[in-house]
């Protein structure tokens, strides 16, 4: 079969980048993050309840660099996606549509979720670590 | 649109898909129960402090083994809700997308039961 030629959309690739596009798609790369994040969160549950020789393992993860950097990411998911959900919440009951609004909850969301990130770091290594 | 729909249609108010809104709605209603549940993981976390006598104290209470249970049901029921769009959107291999939509729901039932297992049995000194 051969294709049609007809006159194509534009790709995605083409549009300048803006807050709301940015914001929609980090609102679903931080739900697959935290979705993968709910994975090691079962796997921590598990080993725990194996007992101490078992719960190394993910400690020793969770403090390595690399978990380190897992963990920052997934606070910063979890406060992105919590607080873009709420946004979300908030177009679904038909409020905050026209452009302005849009864009100033946009900002909050950006602004809340990292200062919810820095907040709960700052708490939990003031609370001994992990 | 309403005037085409049989009346019977009307009252079960389910779309061509047989499901209507009901992806839409628990996805909406896991959302609501995960903002404080969300919140109250994160913090709990955060404030326990990493060892295994720390953790397993902390777990082990009613009130954190109840809200964790409803934590680990809510988020990976959103989860897979979510998960489950994303592939619809992005897999077009039409086997490899009915394959891929089946793992996700075994695998977050798997991840279900371990993790409500284990609370449960931190929770009843196992």
């Amino acid at each position: 079969m051969t294709p049609v030629q007809r006159p194509l959309s534009p790709h995605l690739g083409i549009y300048k980048p803006q807050l709301t596009t940015v914001l929609s798609i980090t609102h679903r790369a931080t739900g697959i993050a935290l979705s993968v994040g709910a994975v090691f969160l079962v796997w921590w549950l598990v080993a725990l309840a194996y007992g101490p020789q078992s719960f190394a393992v993910p400690r020793a993860f969770f403090q390595s660099w690399i978990g380190v950097v897992f963990l920052l990411g997934w606070t910063f998911s979890l406060f992105f996606h919590l607080c873009n959900g709420i946004r979300h919440l908030f177009w679904d009951a038909g409020k905050g549509f026209d452009l302005k609004t849009t864009y100033a909850s946009g900002w909050t969301v950006v602004a809340a979720s990292v200062v919810l990130t820095a907040a709960l770091w700052v708490f939990a290594l003031g609370k001994g670590g992990f | 649109m309403e005037r085409m729909r049989t009346p019977y249609g009307r009252v079960a108010g389910l779309g061509s898909a047989k499901e209507g809104v009901q992806h839409w709605w628990m996805q909406r209603l896991t959302a609501v129960a995960l903002i404080p549940l969300s919140l109250w993981f994160a913090i709990s976390v955060a404030g326990v402090g990493g060892s295994y006598e720390a953790v397993h104290a902390w777990l082990r209470v009613p009130g954190p083994s109840i809200l964790m249970i409803l934590f680990l049901g809510s988020a990976l029921y959103h989860a897979m809700l979510g998960v489950q769009v994303v592939l619809e959107d992005y897999v077009h291999c039409e086997k490899a997308k009915i394959a891929s939509l089946v793992s996700l729901k075994l695998v977050t039932v798997l991840l279900a039961v371990a993790g409500i297992y284990a609370v449960l049995r931190v929770g009843f000194g196992g």
